[in-house]
């Protein structure tokens, strides 16, 4: 979806004002928010894909005023309420009211160093052979989804270059709106800076994303 | 700029909401604010154009947040602050503390009737002839100034055709920045749908804005 | 809000940048002279006489201007004529331009993010939040006001209106026929 998540070329946010001596976490909160989401993501009660477009559906003028964990915990309320985790009185009272639904799996402290190190990868059996090659020149296509995509706006219509095969991968635009994996091909594509932002733009600047071949169309 | 402002697009935000029986203001002090803008222009000496890009001059999330008419108000001040005509500790206090800069006209009372129909018109005289013609097919250049702009990013790059050349007029592009109103040909563009949104949007919508030469090209 | 304003007309007020008078009339004009009338006028007029309906769509500036209407938001003024076929919505992406000398001043929802982000890429659905739909065939011109042209819609003359005079037909032309966000009234809508 073109919502406030999109923020690649946008103007106006002022300078980055990096912190000295920034901690990971600037409140213990921010903390829990962080450790809930990976918790929930190991009992699989909905997928990243989904979270991330749950997150991005946050309407702008309030995505743009929370703070990064703001975001995922507001994110993450919603997924509670969405996926019958919690209701909102429970969400309101601050405890479960029972009956409590069961989850798959609880990740308990012993297993976190597993599941760190693990990770969730996400590549797939290829359900055919890739389209592209390297060298390839390719046009990100003009598609305004109103779900979740990858494909930032400012390289839809944009002409580029494959630079790798990544491998094949989830495809997000399905995965988050639960209709399946459905994995495809994923390749980096590498834009040269004026393609993207103008003749007279810096012409030192390359711009890479990974783009999944639905995204893309040969030239 | 590439800013909050530029909507045309952008998604999330809801459902239009119309209000039934609107009042033309919703508190005492919109009024005020309007007015206070409005009649501001001639002692400051500011154009359209620059009022439009102090509004949008804000980080996006302010832009979003703020109310139409507390936007106006932040540019008012924004404005005023910059022109030398009122300080930040004046704003503090609640009044004025030192003395007015000497400004070459202000807006009186038993002018206003006029000046409001007199209004801004932005058409000049030119011994320049217009690049396009109508029909022509024109792209919308893929700028991205960090400067004020009338080209929404959702045409650049997209095709379309001239359905009007509407005339020689001010620049915004330049005007809003002290570069003068230096006037160019202004046409009204059309876009079909599809060209702008992707090949399975709905067909029957074209979408047209107004844009001067300096953001068309040819299309090949 | 109240006091901010208040502190900063305070100060331009006593540096002698503005007068109160001028300013009381500004809120005045805008408040109870300058509105939908003017538009509904016009279209009214453009119903009943075909002369001036073919004026004010090939110069709608003068045309308006031989009723009295015009200036701020209306020196570059351009009909669109809806039909059976046609039906032409008007926005402002980048702020809330608006035909203020025909319309008065835009409402709120005119100005917000809803109308401004979705009226270019989906009309049908911003439609249907006014409770409007069109056939599916029927094309839908909108005219982002990236200039200073303003633009006035003229919607279509309800039937059963036959020899109305034109300040009764004024009463059905409605403010968001005018931006293309409604139809016109019908007669029986009169009571």
């Amino acid at each position: 979806m073109n919502g406030a998540a999109d923020m690649g070329g946008m103007h106006g946010f002022g300078p980055v004002v990096p912190e000295p001596n920034e901690p990971v976490f600037h409140a213990d909160w921010e903390g829990f928010s962080f450790a809930l989401n990976m918790a929930t993501g190991v009992a699989k009660l909905w997928n990243l894909d989904a979270f991330r477009f749950k997150r991005e559906s946050i309407p702008p003028a309030q995505y743009l005023n929370l703070s990064y964990y703001g975001l995922w915990t507001t994110t993450l309320e919603q997924m509670m309420l969405e996926y019958g985790v919690a209701t909102p009185e429970e969400l309101a009272a601050g405890h479960a009211i029972p009956p409590v639904k069961k989850v798959p799996h609880a990740v308990t402290a012993a297993e976190v160093a597993n599941m760190v190190r693990c990770g969730s990868p996400y590549d797939r059996p290829a359900p055919a052979p890739a389209l592209f090659k390297i060298g390839t020149k390719v046009r990100a296509r003009n598609m305004h989804p109103k779900t979740h995509t990858r494909l930032p706006r400012y390289a839809r219509g944009h002409t580029g270059e494959v630079v790798r095969i990544v491998g094949c991968h989830v495809f997000p635009d399905s995965n988050a709106s639960n209709a399946g994996e459905d994995p495809h091909w994923l390749y980096t594509v590498r834009f040269n800076g004026r393609e993207l932002w103008g003749d007279d733009s810096d012409p030192t600047v390359r711009v890479c994303i990974e783009a999944w071949e639905p995204y893309l169309e040969a030239v | 700029m590439n800013g909050g402002q530029d909507l045309g697009g952008t998604h999330g935000h809801g459902p239009v909401e119309p209000e039934a029986n609107e009042p033309v203001f919703h508190a005492e002090w919109e009024k005020r604010a309007f007015a206070l803008t409005l009649a501001m222009t001639a002692p400051g000496g500011w154009n359209i154009d620059m009022g439009r890009f102090a509004r949008e001059n804000r980080p996006p999330g302010e832009y979003l947040s703020m109310t139409y008419y507390q936007i106006w108000l932040a540019a008012l001040e924004h404005m005023a602050k910059e022109g030398g005509l009122v300080s930040d500790d004046e704003i503090e206090a609640g009044h004025s503390l030192q003395p007015p800069k000497p400004v070459r006209r202000i807006l009186l009372p038993g002018d206003v009737a006029k000046v409001l129909y007199r209004g801004g018109p932005t058409e000049r005289d030119t011994n320049t002839k217009p690049i396009f013609g109508v029909g022509d097919r024109v792209r919308a250049k893929n700028i991205n100034p960090l400067t004020h702009t009338r080209l929404p990013r959702y045409v650049r790059g997209h095709v379309g055709t001239i359905e009007r050349v509407i005339g020689c007029h001010v620049f915004p592009d330049s005007n809003a920045h002290g570069g003068g109103e230096n006037p160019q040909w202004l046409y009204t563009v059309r876009f079909d749908g599809p060209e702008l949104w992707g090949a399975d949007s709905d067909a029957t919508i074209k979408v047209s804005v107004d844009a001067w030469e300096p953001y068309l090209s040819p299309a090949t | 809000m109240q006091l901010r304003t208040r502190a900063l007309e305070t100060i331009l007020i006593e540096k002698g940048y503005i007068e109160p008078a001028a300013i009381d009339e500004l809120i005045e004009t805008y408040e109870t002279k300058i509105g939908p009338r003017n538009g509904a006028q016009a279209v009214a007029k453009a119903w009943v006489d075909p002369k001036f309906r073919q004026w004010l769509f090939e110069d709608g500036t003068s045309a308006i201007g031989s009723l009295g209407f015009g200036g701020r938001s209306g020196n570059h003024l351009v009909a669109l004529e809806n039909t059976s076929s046609v039906h032409n919505m008007v926005v402002c992406t980048l702020c809330s331009c608006y035909p203020w000398a025909v319309l008065g001043l835009p409402p709120l929802w005119y100005k917000s993010a809803p109308y401004r982000s979705r009226t270019v890429a989906d009309p049908r659905s911003v439609l249907r939040d006014f409770g409007m739909e069109l056939p599916k065939d029927t094309e839908i011109r909108v005219w982002d006001s990236t200039a200073e042209l303003r633009y006035l819609v003229v919607p279509m003359r309800p039937t059963g209106t036959e020899g109305w005079s034109e300040d009764k037909l004024a009463e059905l032309v409605t403010r968001d026929s005018m931006i293309g966000t409604g139809q016109p009234k019908q007669p029986k809508d009169l009571g």
